[in-house]
């Protein structure tokens, strides 16, 4: 019996140590915690416990059978954070470099099931350079388990990865499936083939972080959703993160404690919305004024920032946010930007998490490179969503709601359920010189008739209350009063049921 | 009296006025500008009547439409504020001849003195000091010496049409000027092509103070002490204060009736400034001489409503009402000390630079115009007064003057009245744009200013290398640093009163390892514990009491006292941050990364990376297009010179060097569409 406890002792020790002292200290070198670090950092304190500490790899060819490292290169398990379960794996770049063995992916598909069947979320901690070579085909087997886990767990658990070193190749698409994908600056790249690659087969010379770093990633591509510093700030701000999810798609959406009261006016909202239709305004400050403690956990900031997506709290329930940004490119609608918020809007959607939407949206983008870009079929997700969408959903217009963007910012004809207007609201078919100019087209050579006819056109629909005579806006609000009829809103809807006619599953335009 | 008075003006000035006259039971008409439709003195007014555009030459400035605004509302008298029309003599003129008061001097005065040589001409006759020079030929290095001596050492020589430091000498002595004289000439003939030199008494350690006049109609006239407002950058004042530290009792005597004097040579009225040049290193107080005469209220007139008690506003509605001043010379004491700090839109981190926007937060620490009715309703509420013209959601438009408030501060002694600013400083909160706060609160701090040893040249000499927030003690770090801890530790605490819980038996942590500083070079790191009953800095106990409910932006601490609550005040202003709090008090942003001690050992592995030395680079502030490029490269450019212009959303956004550079790289053209962070151009 004591032998045996000395064996754990050893083998515990052994798998604490992973690929040993010299790899642990060239990781740090690098500013990379290993792996058991990183659970530390993520995870309430002392609240980890491991699982399949003891595995071991099975291969045997190329000498693979005398070199066993206790583990196997990821540290799985659960913990909590702020004493919510969730399930992790930590990948340890020590042993192996992290390469994923059939017995490595094993484990990451043991917490995954155990998530699914517990329904809490799964955070994935990548630091792996690829497949573990020597197992061949094998590997390849353990990667595609893994795959199939992510897509049956994607709207059942959040999913959340966090890119912390390499993570290349086919091992791109789990991260690629899971709900978020956080960054860490200058230590992580994800690219599907590597700069080494690229300049054989195309002769194009790329940098790994221009090619699949933390800032391509979240500017350029959007396959990821925010670039941290160092690995602390990362974990650091996924425990914040986290605290904004559902553990899964059969709970309801955490609350906590706020002081924040729920009908506090913010009479500056009054003057937001400048003077002057075509002058920008910030609309982070509604979100900002509207939400507790004007904290908002902004998603996707730096890409299509036409539109502005992320969590906040009412009440100290989760909401999701989704609004128009008049300050980048008017807060018009254009092939990023629909697919951005489709993405938002279906992961609140399939979690439960009621949708704010402001809306200040002259349009989608004109153009040949929106038009060739296919804005049609992209424009189409978003309005998907939308519709599709059953949560609460409360749509605050603060200005320009024109066109077809109107009837895709969760409006009334969407089912929104609350649909606000401020008194600056515009809902038209366009801009009026642009509508005078159509109807008009005869007088395009008489600019007084087209100053008098764009003035009326104005004065008829530059303004919320001709939708609001038709019950498309339920209500003209006063600004200062939008948190506390957001609030109210919220509180009325938490009964909300809705469901969509049962099919297989829909067929967004992808 | 007058039954309904306008205000010709804006902004802070205009609530001022009005607030008087409500007091006074006189109805108060507001003009406007399209830019100032929503401004808080429109709404302050029982009346407003809208004069034109934003631009100040299409509307606050057009005599003609204040009249007309007069005429439809039948306003009797007009009060200019400062600035605009108050020292137009053309003005009081039309509205005479309209029959309608001006709240104001005499059309005269105002001629008389807003001509800088007239003015002086009169003075020197009314007996005021005026600086000793010569403006006549100097013939030669023997009559140059003969002027200095004649003058009094040290004196400047300087080349008549020098400028820019080129062609100037100073002189101590005789010897001096025989070695200077013709070489300063030479440099006139050089630079500037003349070689006429112009000989002036030199003022050493120049302070500017200013004499508060107030006159009724019937030649009575008055002195209301001094002020001092020798703080100052760039000729605009920054920090005024009344009394001022260097003035005594006979010095003020003797300005207070030369000023009297020049006022009554020109048949002054109503209410005036005269301000004056003083040698600080002239230590008998006997060196002062006249600038010139400020024919109108002046902006730091509060401070000496402050000491003085008297309502400078009502005092000129009296007095051009035709009234009598009710206080004799005799009447005017001096009670206490006050100091104004201007709060402008204009940022110190950034030289200067001016900074219009919308006013996203904006909490004064008192109620700006209320009083508790102390020393005639002009020392605010306790000993703090706000007068301002904006509001949170309103903006510092570009049209106008960008001062946001006036923060006036009255305590007994001069220590006080600067401890008072620090501590309403510290609770200004103004979000949105750039602002003066940091700066003003460490120049309160200043031992320098605290010791009184003010030169008009502060600014200049304190800070050559431009404003990176005051310097913290050691003690002040040690606070924050507990600070720190405590918030970090109630936010724990309310993170993990979320619901849905696996078991709810964890504690919130209490040990922090909270480093101040943004980097790690040149930071202090803390271990903050905090225990059942007293919370440890590196072990040492910390007295602290504070209150904080997570989500709080402003904090108020009592540390370092005992049990009895007699510790030190400080209002923290809160800023979160990925990895813990940016913390705003006492003059100075610092960056506090809290970290649980568990896991602080493992920050050290991280690596700093080198921050982009962005003051070598034009940054795209925002998405835009490039619409101009005003510089090439190779081009030398100077502080605030124009580099590029980017419209975003119609708008033009001229973007300007912060401090003297070559151009080196450019990297974008005219046309260019731009991203928000985009570098245009590279600086050497």
């Amino acid at each position: 019996m004591s032998a045996n406890i000395a064996e754990m002792e050893r083998r515990r020790e052994a798998a604490r140590m992973g690929g040993g002292q010299k790899r642990i200290d060239a990781q740090h070198a690098k500013g990379k915690l290993t792996a058991r670090e990183r659970l530390d950092v993520l995870l309430d304190e002392g609240s980890f416990e491991e699982l399949d500490t003891y595995v071991e790899h099975d291969c045997v060819d190329f000498g693979m059978q005398d070199q066993k490292i206790t583990g196997d290169g990821v540290v799985t398990g659960s913990g909590t954070i702020n004493g919510r379960l969730v399930y992790v794996f930590s990948q340890d770049f020590t042993v192996f470099g992290g390469s994923l063995s059939k017995r490595h992916a094993e484990k990451i598909c043991k917490v995954m099931d155990t998530a699914m069947k517990v329904g809490a979320p799964v955070i994935g901690l990548n630091d792996s350079g690829g497949a573990r070579i020597q197992e061949g085909v094998a590997s390849l087997g353990g990667y595609a388990e893994v795959f199939q886990r992510n897509v049956l767990a994607s709207g059942v658990i959040p999913q959340i990865s966090l890119i912390m070193g390499p993570c290349a190749g086919g091992a791109v698409y789990s991260p690629a499936m899971t709900d978020f994908i956080f960054m860490v600056k200058d230590s992580s790249y994800m690219f599907v083939t590597g700069p080494d690659v690229v300049k054989t087969v195309t002769n194009e010379v790329v940098s790994q972080e221009e090619l699949g770093g933390a800032v391509t990633h979240t500017t350029k591509t959007s396959v990821a959703d925010l670039a941290f510093e160092n690995d602390i700030e990362t974990l650091l701000q996924t425990r914040n993160f986290f605290d904004y999810l559902p553990l899964s798609n059969r709970e309801d959406v955490p609350e906590r404690p706020t002081a924040d009261p729920w009908d506090r006016e913010e009479p500056s909202l009054d003057t937001l919305v400048p003077d002057n239709a075509n002058q920008p305004y910030d609309m982070h400050e509604v979100i900002r004024k509207t939400l507790d403690e004007g904290d908002f956990f902004e998603i996707q900031p730096a890409h299509a920032a036409n539109i502005i997506c992320g969590f906040g709290r009412v009440e100290g329930r989760t909401v999701g946010v989704v609004a128009n940004q008049p300050m980048v490119l008017a807060g018009v609608l254009d092939i990023n930007s629909s697919k951005k918020a489709a993405r938002f809007v279906r992961f609140c959607d399939a979690f439960d998490i009621p949708i704010l939407t402001f809306v200040d949206v002259p349009g989608f983008l004109p153009g040949t490179s929106q038009e060739l870009g296919g804005i049609i079929k992209h424009g189409a997700k978003l309005l998907f969503a939308y519709a599709e969408a059953t949560v609460p959903k409360i749509t605050v217009i603060t200005r320009k709601a024109y066109g077809g963007a109107y009837d895709v910012m969760a409006s009334k004809h969407l089912r929104g359920d609350l649909n606000y207007a401020w008194p600056t609201a515009e809902i038209a078919v366009m801009g009026a010189k642009g509508a005078v100019e159509i109807i008009f087209r005869q007088d395009r050579d008489d600019p007084d008739k087209i100053a008098e006819k764009t003035k009326e056109y104005e004065d008829r629909f530059a303004n919320p209350f001709v939708a609001a005579s038709r019950g498309y806006i339920d209500e003209v609000i006063y600004p200062h009063s939008t948190r506390r009829r957001i609030a109210l809103g919220l509180r009325k809807l938490r009964g909300k049921q809705l469901e969509n006619p049962w099919k297989k599953h829909d067929n967004i335009p992808l | 009296m007058f039954k309904k008075i306008l205000i010709a003006n804006r902004g802070e000035i205009a609530c001022r006025v009005i607030k008087t006259a409500r007091r006074m039971g006189i109805a108060t008409v507001a003009v406007y500008s399209d830019a100032d439709a929503r401004a808080p003195f429109v709404r302050m007014a029982d009346e407003a009547v809208h004069i034109g555009p934003a631009q100040a030459s299409e509307s606050y400035l057009v005599a003609d439409r204040i009249i007309a605004a007069c005429k439809q509302t039948g306003a009797e008298a007009v009060h200019p504020g400062y600035g605009f029309l108050s020292e137009r003599a053309s003005f009081v003129e039309a509205l005479a001849k309209e029959g309608i008061a001006f709240i104001g001097p005499p059309a005269e005065a105002i001629a008389a003195m807003g001509d800088k040589i007239e003015s002086k001409k009169i003075a020197r006759e009314a007996g005021v000091n005026v600086v000793p020079g010569f403006v006549g030929e100097i013939r030669d290095t023997d009559h140059a010496v003969e002027i200095a001596n004649d003058i009094g050492y040290p004196v400047m020589m300087k080349a008549s049409a020098g400028g820019g430091g080129k062609g100037m000498r100073l002189a101590y002595s005789e010897k001096d000027v025989r070695e200077g004289f013709e070489s300063v000439k030479r440099e006139g003939l050089n630079s500037f092509g003349d070689d006429r030199v112009f000989i002036e008494k030199f003022i050493e350690d120049p302070r500017h103070i200013e004499i508060q006049i107030l006159g009724d109609q019937h030649g009575n006239v008055i002195y209301l002490n001094e002020r001092e407002c020798s703080i100052q950058r760039r000729h605009q004042k920054v920090v005024e204060e009344a009394p001022s530290p260097f003035v005594t009792p006979k010095m003020r005597k003797a300005m207070g009736e030369q000023c009297v004097a020049l006022s009554k040579a020109v048949g002054y009225y109503s209410a005036g400034t005269v301000e004056l040049i003083v040698s600080g290193a002239d230590k008998t107080g006997e060196s002062f001489y006249f600038l010139e005469m400020n024919t109108r209220l002046q902006v730091e007139h509060p401070v000496t409503e402050a000491i003085t008690g008297v309502d400078l506003v009502e005092q000129m509605i009296r007095v051009a009402a035709g009234e009598k001043l009710a206080i004799a010379q005799d009447d005017v004491k001096i009670d206490g000390w006050a100091i104004e700090n201007r709060v402008y839109a204009e940022d110190p981190y950034r030289g200067f630079l001016p900074s219009t926007g919308r006013l996203v937060r904006y909490q004064p620490p008192v109620e700006p115009w209320a009083d508790d009715g102390q020393a005639n309703g002009r020392r605010g509420v306790d000993g703090v007064r706000v007068d301002d013209g904006v509001f949170e959601g309103g903006e510092v438009s570009m049209f106008y003057d960008p001062m946001i408030a006036k923060l006036v501060t009255w305590g007994a002694t001069r220590d006080e009245a600067a401890d008072l600013q620090v501590a309403a400083l510290d609770a200004f909160r103004i979000e949105g744009l750039g602002h003066n706060v940091d700066f003003l609160n460490a120049i309160m701090q200043h031992p320098r200013f605290r010791s009184g040893e003010l030169t008009t040249g502060f600014i200049a000499e304190e800070y050559p290398e431009g404003f990176a927030g005051a310097p913290a003690s050691d003690e002040l770090k040690r606070v924050l640093a507990a600070v720190g801890g405590v918030i970090a530790t109630a936010d724990a605490d309310r993170a993990r009163r979320i619901d849905q819980q696996l078991d709810s038996a964890f504690y919130a942590p209490g040990d922090w390892t909270v480093r101040i500083g943004e980097r790690e070079e040149g930071s202090s790191t803390y271990e903050v514990r905090l225990g059942e009953d007293a919370i440890t800095v590196d072990g040492e106990p910390v007295m602290l009491e504070m209150e904080y409910t997570p989500g709080d932006a402003t904090v108020s601490v009592e540390y370092g006292g005992s049990e009895e609550g007699d510790g030190e005040w400080l209002t923290l202003q809160l800023r979160p941050t990925r990895t813990g709090y940016a913390v705003t008090t006492r003059g100075a942003t610092h960056h506090l990364r809290i970290l649980q001690s568990r896991i602080a050992h493992l920050a050290g592995h991280m690596i700093e990376k080198e921050p982009p030395d962005l003051s070598k680079m034009l940054i795209c502030p925002m998405p835009g297009l490039l619409v101009k490029l005003h510089v090439a490269e190779g081009d030398e450019v100077q502080p605030g010179q124009p580099l590029a212009t980017v419209e975003a959303m119609k708008m033009e956004n001229i973007l300007r060097a912060e401090k003297q550079a070559i151009v080196g790289r450019i990297n974008a053209g005219e046309g260019d569409s731009l991203a928000v962070d985009e570098v245009i151009l590279e600086l050497e």
